[in-house]
């Protein structure tokens, strides 16, 4: 290695290092800050960590929001989403991919735009059609659209992994007398199963972290999410830094663990729809 | 899209067809289509109940005056009318949303960018760089508000203190009119980077090594590479992260609504914003509707603009693009 290359290296770890602190430092704050009584926390000089862990801030939390009730509506949300985007979104892009059938690429085209389109456009219309059916302030709103294809964005992705797969597969079949259900349940399904749990995780993500319709929804304490509970909490509780950061990482912990679980497939499935696309 | 060039083979592979075989044929491609949509259905019936139906309806409440309370009536483009030319807010939040809009994702496609490249070197616990990096990215939007508020926090949030520890001079974040949106963009950044990241990644790690050993080899050092080689070959993912990211930075809603309510002085109140306090805290229904529908056309514009500039800047392998 000549001089040049070993700066070269030194430089590359430094502006890694750099980075990696920036990504980090927030979350290593939001921890510290968890642990903290706040006495230690409005010190100054600053104090890096707590001689003594305060775990009561915890307890606090759970004590000034019902947060176990959050959860529970938060999985009554969560689950359906993603059991409906995983079954839906598969067969729409099983039929998209494998199929011809008229005004199949007109639909495909309305998927990708849908995709563009922002939530927040058709708000206004769906809010006007589920306060008509009195289902304002239940469940329904968050989990039905889901079982409608999964999410635009979920179909585009499995129809690419779809599109995979030689259509020799489907013909042999065919040949043997199975039907279009038993090719797509059990010789396309285990197939693309790497790409259905990047979509199962995406969605568990979505749902979990999704704020904008729980708000326009959810209207009393007993149906609120995690996500809008912690909203309540923030407006009531902004001086409490130590209860804030506590109630927080309530909130951020199980996505997290969910993602270092699955984490080879949520890079698999962003890198398809990033290259392919 | 080569997939789609062979199915006619397949479809002439039936052999030789006389007329009960045809028939029969034609059976078999009528049930293939009733197959097919029956498969495709739930996303054709969603995005008609979901997304068809709704734009139409946002069209034609956009053009009454709905109020909630009571009946609404025919206006015509009054709506719209009022948005250009009395409304308080609207430029304003036009403005505040663009500068929001070209800040991050300028911000957003440069640190993903460096980041993937520094990834993308030989380098010891890449996998665990990789992870930190995506992290932010996990942590849900309230949670990181509430975070970020917390690290924004004139007196003894980290930033503060940092600025305060090398001797620097404390800022007012997201407290002051001139700071906010480029505070709310550093927050942006750090936890909207991940999938740009890993994408680049991806696509740096399709550059062909061949063509980097070329450039070498004509004594070109790493700017060289990176300006001849990388950045054309790489151009249609930065195309693609570069769509998603001015979409989705156009409806940014959370951070402003859950830590500045859009202001100091409406300097965040974003377009989404906006169009949420009228429908849903003023109930001026028609007003939002209008709202939404010219928030469609900007997105619209918006993709099309890049779509149609997109052929001098990004390079299609093949030539073809």
């Amino acid at each position: 290695m000549t001089a040049g290359r070993v700066t070269g290296k030194a430089l590359v770890y430094l502006a890694l290092v750099v980075g990696a602190a920036f990504c980090f430092l927030p979350v290593f704050w939001l921890v510290r800050s968890s642990v903290m009584t706040l006495g230690d926390i409005f010190k100054y000089p600053p104090i890096v960590w707590p001689a003594r862990v305060h775990w009561q801030n915890f307890a606090d939390a759970m004590q000034a929001s019902p947060f176990l009730l959050y959860f529970r509506n938060t999985m009554i949300v969560v689950v359906p989403n993603v059991v409906g985007s995983l079954l839906t979104a598969s067969m729409s892009a099983y039929g998209l991919s494998r199929f011809r059938f008229p005004l199949r690429n007109f639909w495909f085209a309305l998927v990708l735009g849908a995709i563009i389109l922002p939530p927040a456009v058709v708000l206004i219309p769906q809010f006007l059609l589920w306060s008509n059916l009195h289902l304002v302030n239940t469940f329904l709103p968050l989990i039905v659209p889901v079982w409608f294809g999964g999410g635009a964005f979920n179909v585009f992705l499995l129809r690419q992994f779809f599109l995979t797969i030689p259509k020799d597969f489907d013909d042999a079949a065919r040949m043997d007398g199975a039907s279009y259900w038993r090719i797509y349940w059990q010789i396309m399904i285990p197939f693309i199963q790497p790409a259905l749990i990047a979509v199962g995780l995406f969605q568990f993500l979505f749902a979990w972290n999704d704020f904008f319709s729980p708000l326009i929804y959810l209207s009393s304490k007993e149906t609120y999410t995690l996500a809008i509970g912690l909203r309540f909490f923030i407006g009531s509780y902004a001086t409490f830094w130590n209860n804030l950061m506590a109630a927080s990482l309530i909130v951020i912990v199980p996505p997290v663990i969910v993602f270092l679980i699955g984490q080879r497939y949520f890079v698999e499935g962003v890198t398809l729809t990033g290259i392919k696309g | 899209m080569a997939r789609g060039a062979c199915m006619p083979a397949a479809r002439r592979s039936g052999g030789p067809e006389g007329g009960g075989m045809r028939r029969r044929h034609l059976h078999a491609e009528a049930l293939e289509a009733i197959a097919g949509y029956l498969f495709a259905s739930p996303v054709i019936l969603g995005l008609l109940i979901w997304v068809i139906a709704p734009m139409i309806g946002v069209v034609l409440i956009s053009l009454t005056d709905w109020n909630v309370l009571t009946a609404p009536h025919w206006v015509g483009i009054r709506n719209y009318v009022k948005l250009f030319t009395t409304d308080l807010y609207f430029w304003n939040t036009l403005k505040v949303t663009a500068y929001f809009v070209v800040l991050n994702v300028v911000c957003t496609t440069i640190y993903s960018l460096v980041v993937a490249m520094l990834l993308n070197q030989r380098i010891r616990g890449r996998s665990i760089y990789r992870s930190i990096f995506y992290m932010p990215t996990i942590v849900p939007v309230v949670a990181s508000s509430a975070l970020w508020l917390w690290l924004f926090n004139a007196d003894f949030g980290l930033f503060n203190l940092l600025l305060q520890g090398v001797g620097l001079h404390k800022s007012l974040w997201i407290s002051s009119q001139t700071t906010v949106v480029p505070s709310i963009v550093i927050m942006s950044v750090w936890g909207g980077a991940g999938n740009t990241i890993v994408i680049f990644l991806a696509a740096l790690q399709g550059v062909p090594r061949q063509l980097l050993e070329a450039v070498e080899i004509d004594g070109g050092n790493w700017w060289h590479r990176f300006r001849a080689i990388t950045l054309p070959m790489i151009s249609p993912v930065t195309f693609f992260n570069v769509v998603t990211g001015l979409i989705a930075s156009f409806t940014i809603f959370t951070q402003s609504y859950v830590m500045t309510g859009g202001g100091p002085n409406n300097a965040s109140l974003f377009y989404v914003l906006l169009l949420y306090r009228e429908g849903f805290q003023r109930n001026n229904i028609g007003g939002a509707a209008a709202l939404s529908w010219v928030l469609i056309v900007i997105v619209s514009l918006l993709s099309l603009l890049i779509f149609r500039t997109s052929r001098q800047w990004v390079y299609y392998e093949g030539g073809n693009g």
